[in-house]
């Protein structure tokens, strides 16, 4: 049984991997894990998931004035930007790179457009995320092993 | 010397408003067995660095934080401490490498940083460590280069990067062998030539920066106004250093006092605003404890300059300055005349504490002279008992000098966040609260949980603004208080083997660094308040895994039949498949 669900698992992230919602960074992450840290990954994409909300809550905040702050705007894109390389979530980093070009070019449909399609990349990662740990941790640290070894 | 053994212990100070690049950034340098505390913002870092600066060999710290441009932070560090920094970001265009070099930094690391990158830093800081010898070489002193040189050849690595500063070496000399700080100790001191700032000396200085005026004042400017043969910019440069960092340390004591964190009474003199700390130290008797020298004739000038100080802070009290004569007296004076307590304020003060009252009166007055001093290295005041130098030395004499204007060097309209007041009652293995005993342990409860401890801390209690949280026995527990930004900004050293500490899971806590070096056999402990493992499997929504079916089907059963599958990953080998997995 658990052989069948770590192929499927195996498939879940290889899938990440290849569609480019992940990138090297989180095997970097998976590597940094250990018997001293043995809940290392998962912390720290815990942390990913808490302030990667909380920057989407501000960057929606920001957007909604009736004066666009796009400085701040563009600092807080910075910064998601910033936290997604963290754990190697490539296509959220990707999205943020756009989300300042919109900045720098103080144009708020382009901003809002980004920012929902951060926001649904965000939370479609998170919502991964949340099931590769929760559900399946000890599996989880096999098949991650594994697949450093594959790739 | 080992060349792989080299950079072992390496203390780094990792600077980042990222939770998420904090924890992996202390993950990786502590997998190349670097010594790490990492701090979630500048502000803090830099209250840390000023504390214990000679406890750091290397600051890495982002480019973009929230409370103070990573820029910034790099001049301070530089001007104040003098520690190698590398900046970080994940943004790597050549406009803003270049800004770093140009603001001094001596790397520029774009995240995400790889390990290997992380390994090689140590090499920056030992740079640095050449470069303090061959400026000693440009000193007259033999002896000192001899020592030096003798004292490199005998160095083991963890001697080497003890070594920050001359002063520091100065301090150790006289520091309690028995301080946990297990600093080198075996004779190999390093120390530059150095000038002996007498209080004539250093009145000249100060006289040629008021000249010159405090913003614009330059090493090269002072040393032609001094005029004092032999003197080299270095010398004037280096005490100009220290001389800044003195006053920005006083002038944010004094606001923090102003902005009504004391607790401290004043009541011997009335507890009125407009106390006028001036007039009442000078009526104080004249056993106040510190190692401040007689300074009695730079009274009247003081007078003059804390008058034109006054339009400076934001209340009409004045700076306090200690200046009146001063001898070391080990024994209480009445604890209650230590008016410098009034500085203190929010800053470090046992007084208030409701733990432990039955606090010595000495014990007391030690740590608010220690906190009085402002920015008192705690290796000085260590030297207290034993202290017996009639020169200025270091910041504690700058106290009784006039100070001219003084642009905060922290961001001006920075408006006060208190630092992080940790306040620690310690106990003994013994429970002895003697004098002796105690003293290396409240030195290091100042203002981090310093690893160092020998003691169990038993409680804690942070101070902050006028609230007071207290601990409770038996573990070490921090509850934070909503809202109280200070405690946010808790940086902790994170290589405590022997504490007990446990914050307490408070979601609240933000850019307050994990205590992840908590030892292992705490397992599951929850770090940055959620843990995943609590959550029920039906809050999660499954429908976005049209290809996971199996997962979904496979939720009926039992997960964790296989509680046998060991699991070790190491970097750098993979553990053994047990080969069921793939059955």
């Amino acid at each position: 049984m658990a052989a069948a669900l770590t192929n499927q698992l195996h498939a879940l992230v290889n899938n990440m991997f290849a569609t480019g919602l992940l990138d090297d960074q989180f095997q970097q992450l998976q590597m940094l894990q250990d018997s001293s840290a043995p809940d290392f990954v998962s912390e720290v994409v815990t942390l990913f998931c808490d302030d990667g909300e909380r920057i989407i809550g501000e960057l929606a905040r920001q957007l909604d004035k009736p004066n666009v702050d796009f400085d701040r705007v563009d600092s807080f894109a910075h910064q998601l930007k910033g936290s997604s390389a963290s754990v190697g979530a490539q296509q959220v980093k990707n999205t943020c790179i756009q989300f300042r070009e919109f900045c720098q070019q103080r144009s708020r449909d382009g901003c809002l457009k980004t920012l929902d399609l951060v926001r649904t990349e965000f939370y479609d990662l998170r919502n991964k995320f949340q099931v590769m740990l929760q559900v399946l941790p000890n599996v989880l640290k096999i098949h991650l092993t594994l697949s450093i070894e594959f790739h | 010397m080992d060349a792989t053994a080299f950079p072992y212990g390496l203390r780094v100070l990792v600077v980042d408003d990222d939770p998420t690049w904090l924890k992996i950034l202390e993950k990786m340098l502590r997998k190349c067995s670097y010594e790490v505390t990492t701090c979630g913002l500048a502000t803090v870092a830099l209250d840390i660095l000023r504390e214990k600066k000679s406890k750091f060999d290397i600051v890495i710290s982002d480019v973009n934080m929230p409370d103070m441009d990573g820029f910034k932070l790099l001049e301070h560090i530089g001007l104040e401490m003098d520690l190698p920094v590398i900046m970080m970001s994940i943004d790597g265009e050549t406009s803003r490498v270049m800004k770093g070099v140009q603001h001094g930094a001596c790397d520029y690391l774009l995240k995400p940083v790889r390990m290997k990158e992380l390994r090689n830093i140590w090499q920056h800081v030992y740079r640095k460590k050449m470069h303090e010898v061959k400026e000693i070489e440009g000193h007259d002193s033999c002896d000192d280069l001899q020592i030096l040189r003798n004292g490199f050849e005998g160095l083991d690595e963890k001697s080497l990067f003890m070594i920050s500063d001359s002063d520091t070496m100065r301090k150790r000399k006289d520091v309690d062998r028995d301080h946990v700080d297990q600093e080198s100790s075996d004779g190999t001191t390093v120390k530059k030539a150095r000038v002996v700032w007498s209080v004539d000396l250093h009145q000249k200085f100060v006289n040629a920066v008021n000249q010159i005026g405090f913003d614009k004042v330059g090493p090269k400017k002072i040393l032609d106004l001094m005029n004092i043969p032999g003197l080299t910019r270095e010398n004037v440069a280096s005490h100009l250093q220290k001389y800044r960092l003195y006053l920005s340390r006083l002038q944010k004591q004094n606001e923090e006092r102003i902005l009504g964190t004391a607790g401290q009474d004043f009541s011997h003199k009335g507890t009125s605003e407009n106390l006028n700390l001036r007039s009442s130290f000078q009526e104080q008797p004249s056993n106040i404890a510190n190692g401040y020298p007689h300074a009695s004739q730079n009274i009247q000038t003081q007078s003059n300059m804390l008058d034109s100080q006054l339009e400076d802070t934001k209340s009409t009290v004045p700076l306090s300055v200690p200046d009146k004569k001063r001898s070391l007296v080990s024994d209480a004076a009445d604890s209650q005349n230590v008016t410098s307590a009034s500085t203190l304020g929010g800053v470090l003060s046992f007084r208030g504490m409701p733990v432990n009252q039955e606090r010595k009166p000495s014990e007391t007055m030690i740590l608010e002279c220690h906190a009085w001093s402002g920015g008192m290295p705690s290796k000085q005041f260590m030297q207290y008992p034993k202290h017996n130098h009639e020169r200025c030395d270091l910041l504690g004499d700058y106290s009784c000098l006039p100070k001219p204007d003084l642009e905060h060097p922290v961001a001006p309209g920075n408006l006060y966040a208190p630092p992080p007041l940790i306040s620690m009652s310690c106990s003994m293995e013994g429970d002895g609260r003697d004098f002796p005993d105690v003293k290396p342990a409240l030195v290091d409860c100042t203002k981090s949980l310093s690893p160092a401890l020998t003691c169990t801390v038993d409680s804690v209690s942070v101070r902050l603004s006028d609230s007071v949280v207290t601990s409770t026995d038996g573990d070490l527990k921090f509850s934070s208080v909503d809202g109280l930004s200070s405690i946010k900004d808790c940086c902790f050293d994170q290589t405590n083997s022997q504490g007990t500490l446990r914050p307490s899971q408070e979601p609240s806590i933000i850019g307050c660094t994990e205590l992840a070096s908590l030892p292992e056999d705490l397992p599951g402990y929850p770090l940055q308040g959620v843990s995943f493992e609590s959550i029920p499997l039906s809050a999660f929504d499954f429908s976005h895994y049209n290809d996971t079916t199996m997962i979904q089907s496979g939720l009926q059963n039992n997960w964790y039949d296989d509680d046998d599958l060991e699991f070790s990953s190491e970097m750098t080998d993979y553990p053994l498949i047990d080969g069921r997995l793939f059955a």
